[in-house]
């Protein structure tokens, strides 16, 4: 299981812009590189990273091999409701992880 | 009584030729680094080693090994137990009669209190409690600790700190000591002070020990590198800790 972390404030004012920063464990190996055997490492990208602000997409990326390993995504969205922001990264061999984080809107 | 004199001025002397003139001299490798690579250790939450510490934080409340034991049950908050512990590092260990690192101090407690397998050397799990372990310590001044019983193993390492190695015939002070602030290749030569292992070296795409930089060292000289726990690593180690006391503990660094 990747490790993931998520740095944004608990509680924002309606109508405030809020900072997200995520980070996530993972090696991005591009697949062009050969190993300590001489053999090509199989590819193993994060291919897309999406935000959900209750259901809501409100910032997505793709991600290609030039990005370096343990991934750092920044944005900014704006606090609307108070609810969930569900984080999802995908990418090759079936990865998958999904965290939330709960935003309180005053 | 005269021999414990000797040895006892042989120790002051090995002090005073480790200490450089003016402490203020001495800069850690994070003031040699870019503006762009300095903010990613500023701020944990863009720091990648945190990744590996917040995994240490988790493993130090989980039970393991067939002792069925957790760090947490002996030790408890890590915040208090563990501040201060990284700084002191390498410390003479009674039962192998030898100075051991953090993580072969950490490795003794998984094998002993926990039961559990040793974990082997730069594996994600010993780097994690490592990192973990000496995060706590962060701020504090390296304090290598004044044991009688670690300055043979510290001569030692200083004299390998001097000797000429490899195909290119190099020593570790003619760079780090002699060619500090200078430029190889495109990189800066630092003045090698281990202030922030385990350290996220952005060349490597992960975090790394003070052992796998010395090695990668070693083997930049074209020598052949002493293997992980071998004691002249060590050795270096405890000498290193000496040059650098008093210089503030930044673990988890982020180094080029």
């Amino acid at each position: 299981m990747a490790r993931a972390l998520i740095t944004m404030p608990k509680t924002a004012k309606r109508g405030e812009i809020v900072e997200i920063r995520t980070l996530i464990a993972h090696p991005m190996e591009t697949g062009y590189r050969a190993g300590d055997d001489g053999q090509i490492v199989p590819r193993n990208l994060i291919r897309r990273f999406s935000c959900r602000y209750e259901g809501e997409l409100v910032f997505s990326a793709d991600l290609f091999p030039a990005v370096a390993a343990n991934p750092y995504l920044t944005f900014c969205t704006l606090a609307t409701t108070s609810g969930t922001l569900q984080f999802t990264w995908e990418g090759d061999r079936g990865f998958s992880q999904t965290e939330n984080v709960v935003l309180t809107v005053t | 009584m005269r021999r414990s004199w000797l040895a006892a001025l042989c120790v002051a002397v090995s002090v005073c030729a480790a200490a450089p003139a003016t402490p203020d001299a001495r800069r850690s490798g994070f003031d040699f680094m870019t503006p762009e690579t300095q903010a990613i250790q500023r701020d944990d939450a863009q720091n990648p080693a945190m990744l590996w510490v917040q995994e240490g934080a988790a493993a130090w409340e989980r039970k393991a090994g067939s002792a069925g034991r957790s760090c947490i049950e002996c030790h408890g908050d890590a915040a208090k137990s563990m501040k201060g512990v990284a700084a002191r590092y390498p410390a003479f260990d009674a039962a192998t009669r030898r100075p051991i690192t953090l993580g072969q101090r950490i490795n003794a407690c998984v094998v002993d209190r926990q039961g559990g397998a040793a974990l082997a050397p730069e594996s994600q799990e010993l780097l994690a409690l490592e990192s973990f372990v000496a995060m706590q310590s962060r701020g504090l001044p390296i304090a290598p600790p004044d044991d009688a019983r670690l300055a043979p193993f510290r001569d030692r390492g200083e004299k390998l700190y001097r000797q000429r190695i490899g195909q290119l015939d190099l020593s570790c002070a003619q760079c780090h000591d002699e060619r500090a602030g200078g430029k190889l290749a495109g990189a800066t030569i630092p003045q090698a002070h281990p202030t922030g292992y385990p350290i996220y070296r952005l060349e490597w795409q992960g975090l790394g020990s003070l052992q796998r930089r010395l090695r990668g060292c070693i083997a930049g000289v074209r020598a052949e590198p002493f293997s992980y726990g071998a004691i002249e690593l060590t050795e270096l180690e405890l000498y290193l800790a000496r040059r650098a006391a008093g210089m503030k503990i930044e673990t988890p660094a982020v180094r080029p």
